[in-house]
């Protein structure tokens, strides 16, 4: 027993190690460049490939295996520092959520390339040479290999402990980590050390995949894997925290290990309640400290404008469009109209909180997923009708929301982004871990409607009745008491303090509604579709949404309407005439990024402007 | 040396800076006076490169900087010394100057950790204090020997006498004064009186913006309707 608890521990070590290097980079661009970097994990699976592809290629022995992994984390560094010059050095003035989606942007075109050069199969490298065999613990066999990784952590730990405080370039990082625009006055070129930060931060990232190529195989699903881990570590570490990263990921290293033999569905739950405990105990995690945002000077958003004539006139008459053409069409364009109906209300429902609560949310499939879910467990263990499960959606959703946003809105900025996306990722590993309920991954099919709704045109008018409706409440919540109160709350949280609101109630009711929003359009999804997916969830839907939003412009409130149908579209067309999708996706996204931060909407919005 | 001519600077949409024109010749030190909110502290920023300058010209040592980044005006010679100090919290009395370290100009003596010691004897007493636990009057004298150990030729000093006890403030004009003999330009904001007439040659008066009087500072002490109009709160 004692032994096997031993065991446990270090293989918690082993996979704390890692952990610790992908982290420790995250942790240390974040720092100095303040921009959470989603390719870090994309970093990361690219050293597990590119060590593989040089590994095998290189003569077998210790020069070709570690030679081999030592040049894979330098060439990781190198396409670090291409990210770094190309893309981030372009936004580091931009808001939080357009840096992270622009580096998710990252995330899919990488995930095409690699899936070009090495396909869609894992791969298995070899062993490490020297470190084959295995020791005997308490007359357990442990594999060397494990303990050597063991040993990683805190050497690199140390390594950069010296070279922080022991170099002059590290003693610049740790400066501008406090103030970089101080440094800058002091005449450090800026980009120089963003650069070499990036440099650094990948290099760690690829070494971190690189080393497990003994371990495990490689594949096209690590990058999403160990960043959502990373960032649960750096977030209870407290971002910007190397110490802190070391501790949080020993904590869930040996969480993982231990919760295997407790709970062995539900690992990343355990995680994340952890991680839940740490940031409302200690808003800025174990080691972290408040961001110097003190010298960043606070823009104040311009207030909504009510509909002016011209807007109310096109949304009546796309209105009447969505409500006359469709009788005329056939089921595959009604299906599309359906969908977008859907999207229109899960963009709307997402809006709400990021544009006037000016919350950032990363997460927010997990309530069109739990809508969904709550729709066709219902559906698939009660055999429950479909006007119950319409109703159920909502519910789950909001039960989530009163759950989930009750830590969530506590926090501001990436915290936050990085909390609901951690949210979403325990929602969608429950779906994905807990077959017996959930299926899996083979999700929960026949889910239809009530006979009444079967024709694909009464189910469109459903959905549109539904979406419709919902969406024009959340408007007129924007536009009542509550929505002047939601963004005197984000504009000027002090001063709305100070008249008696109490922002945290009011942030937490808005995360409510989007939730019970969104699992309106989760539940109409799961009946649309007959099925569900554990990929509800997943972390590229939440993308969706951000898109749909994002594209629209956040500061407008008929954006999300138009991002919606300009994104259902775009997306529809990409994902039939083109394989590599995610290439293409991810570079609009990064265009979009780069060329429109104020949205569709938004930019033409300036052009009217300009115009006057 | 610095000749600033016109300069206008914003805030989203406030005009702050609407044409301020100074200029300073070598050695000398010159006063920018004015009430809060004057707009001091943003034309040292604008000069600085912190905050983008819409429109004028920054000209130093013959060379327009209007519109450079901070850091290639800092290499050009500038020091700056910000109001809030922003010391490095975490970073001992070592480590910041050390941050602060550029090479020297040809010709010039470079400034070295010892020289800024010998400039403020009590900043040798802890060279291994972090920045974050040390008095206002400690961290002010930090901010300035870190600014210093880039070897600027000019500096630019936003209010060092605020918050600061009478016998500390004593002690910063002594050393402003050591740093004029050794040929340092300076500019300085202030709005303690008292203090800008102990060091400084010429003061400019800044009012929403503009600069409203130039002259010594002893013409400036006569001139009640000037103090009245521009500088008693
Ligand atoms: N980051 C900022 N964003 C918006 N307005 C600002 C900002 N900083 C300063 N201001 C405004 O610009 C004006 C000039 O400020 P500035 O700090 O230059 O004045 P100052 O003369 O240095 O005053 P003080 O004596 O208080 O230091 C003030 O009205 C101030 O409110
Ligand atoms: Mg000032």
């Amino acid at each position: 027993m004692f032994e096997n608890l031993l065991v446990q521990g270090l293989s918690g070590l082993a996979s704390a190690s890692s952990l610790f290097l992908v982290a420790s980079g995250l942790t240390v661009i974040f720092g100095v460049t303040r921009i959470v970097n989603f390719a870090h994990g994309s970093l990361y699976m690219m050293g597990a490939y590119l060590s593989w592809t040089l590994v095998t290629a290189l003569p077998r022995g210790h020069l070709g295996f570690w030679g081999g992994v030592l040049v894979a984390a330098l060439i990781v560094g190198v396409i670090g520092v291409l990210i770094e010059v190309l893309l981030l050095r372009r936004i580091y003035k931009a808001p939080e959520l357009f840096q992270l989606l622009g580096t998710f942007g990252v995330v899919l075109i990488v995930q095409d390339v690699a899936l070009m050069i090495w396909g869609p199969q894992d791969l298995l490298g070899p062993r490490a040479p020297g470190l084959r065999g295995a020791v005997e613990i308490l007359g357990v066999r442990f594999p060397l290999y494990e303990l050597f990784l063991i040993a990683v952590g805190p050497v690199v730990l140390g390594l950069l402990w010296l070279l922080f405080h022991r170099t002059r370039w590290g003693t610049t990082v740790r400066a501008a980590t406090a103030d970089r625009e101080m440094v800058g006055a002091l005449g450090v070129n800026q980009r120089m050390l963003f650069t070499t930060v990036f440099f650094l931060g990948s290099v760690l990232a690829g070494l971190g995949g690189a080393l497990q190529l003994p371990r495990e195989s490689v594949n096209l699903q690590m990058d999403l894997a160990i960043i959502a881990e990373a960032f649960v570590v750096v977030v209870i570490g407290g971002l910007g925290s190397l110490p802190g990263a070391f501790l949080a990921a020993l904590l869930l290293g040996q969480l993982q290990a231990f919760g295997i033999l407790i709970f062995p569905k539900i690992t990343l739950v355990l995680a994340f309640l952890v991680m839940a405990v740490v940031l409302v105990v200690r808003p800025h995690g174990l080691l972290g400290r408040p961001p110097a945002s003190a010298h960043a000077a606070h823009v104040v958003e311009p207030p909504y404008p009510p509909a002016t004539p011209l807007v109310r006139y096109l949304g009546f008459a796309a209105l009447a469009l969505a409500v006359l053409v469709p009788p005329f069409m056939g089921e595959f364009a009604l299906i599309v109209f359906t969908e977008i109906a859907i999207m229109v209300l899960f963009a709307a429902s997402l809006h709400f909180i990021m544009g006037p609560g000016g919350m950032a949310s990363f997460g927010h499939a997990a309530y069109f997923g739990l809508g969904a879910y709550g729709a066709a467990l219902l559906a698939k263990h009660f055999a429950a009708p479909m006007e119950l499960g319409l109703f159920a959606a909502p519910l789950m959703a909001g039960f989530a929301g009163v759950v989930f946003g009750w830590f969530c809105v506590r926090l501001s900025g990436v915290y936050a982004a990085m909390l609901t996306l951690a949210f979403a990722q325990i929602a969608w590993s429950t779906a994905f871990q807990w077959v017996e309920v959930t299926g899996g991954d083979n999700g929960i099919l026949g889910v239809w409607p009530s006979a009444w709704a079967q024709p694909k045109l009464v189910y469109y008018y459903l959905a549109l009745v539904l979406c419709v409706g919902v969406t024009l409440l959340l408007r007129r919540a924007i536009f009542a008491p509550f929505g002047y109160a939601l963004r005197a709350g984000r504009d000027s949280p002090l001063r709305a303090e100070a008249i008696g609101m109490d922002g945290f109630r009011i942030r937490w009711v808005a995360f409510i509604f989007a939730a019970i929003a969104a699992g309106v359009a989760g539940g109409l999804f799961a009946y649309a579709k007959g099925s569900v997916f554990p990929t509800y969830m997943a972390i590229p839907r939440s993308v969706d949404a951000l898109l749909m939003v994002l594209l629209g412009g956040v500061q407008t409130v008929s954006g999300p309407i138009v991002g919606a149908l300009a994104y259902t579209w775009i997306h529809e067309q990409l994902m039939r005439s083109f394989d590599l999708w995610r290439l293409f996706l991810g570079s609009v996204i990064v265009a979009l990024v780069l060329f429109f931060p104020q949205g569709l909407v938004g930019a033409a919005q300036r052009l009217t402007e300009r115009r006057k | 040396m610095l000749e600033v001519e016109g300069l206008h600077a914003h805030y989203g949409r406030a005009h702050i800076l609407q044409g301020v024109t100074l200029a300073a010749r070598q050695g000398e030190v010159v006063a920018l006076l004015g009430r809060n909110g004057a707009g001091k502290s943003t034309t040292m920023k604008s000069i600085m490169g912190m905050v983008r300058p819409s429109q004028g010209q920054v000209r130093f040592e013959g060379r327009d900087l209007a519109g450079r980044e901070p850091f290639e005006i800092a290499r050009a010679g500038i020091g700056y010394v910000p109001e809030e100090r922003r010391i490095f919290t975490e970073l001992t009395v070592m480590e910041n100057l050390d941050v602060g370290r550029r090479p020297p100009r040809p010709g010039q003596q470079a400034w070295t950790e010892e020289r800024v010691f010998a400039l403020f004897p009590s900043l040798g007493a802890m060279r291994a204090r972090p920045g974050g636990r040390m008095s206002g009057g400690e961290q002010q004298m930090l901010t300035i020997g870190r600014t210093l150990m880039g070897n600027p030729r000019l500096i630019l000093l936003d209010e060092p006498s605020e918050g600061l006890a009478p016998v500390i403030i004593e002690r910063m004009a002594d050393a402003i004064l050591a740093l004029k003999r050794d040929g340092l330009t300076v500019l300085l904001s202030e709005q303690n009186l008292h203090f800008a007439r102990l060091v400084s040659d010429r003061a400019c008066v800044l009012e929403k913006g503009q600069i409203r009087w130039e002259g010594t500072l002893e013409a400036l002490m006569a001139d009640e309707a000037v103090k009245q109009q521009y500088l008693v709160a």
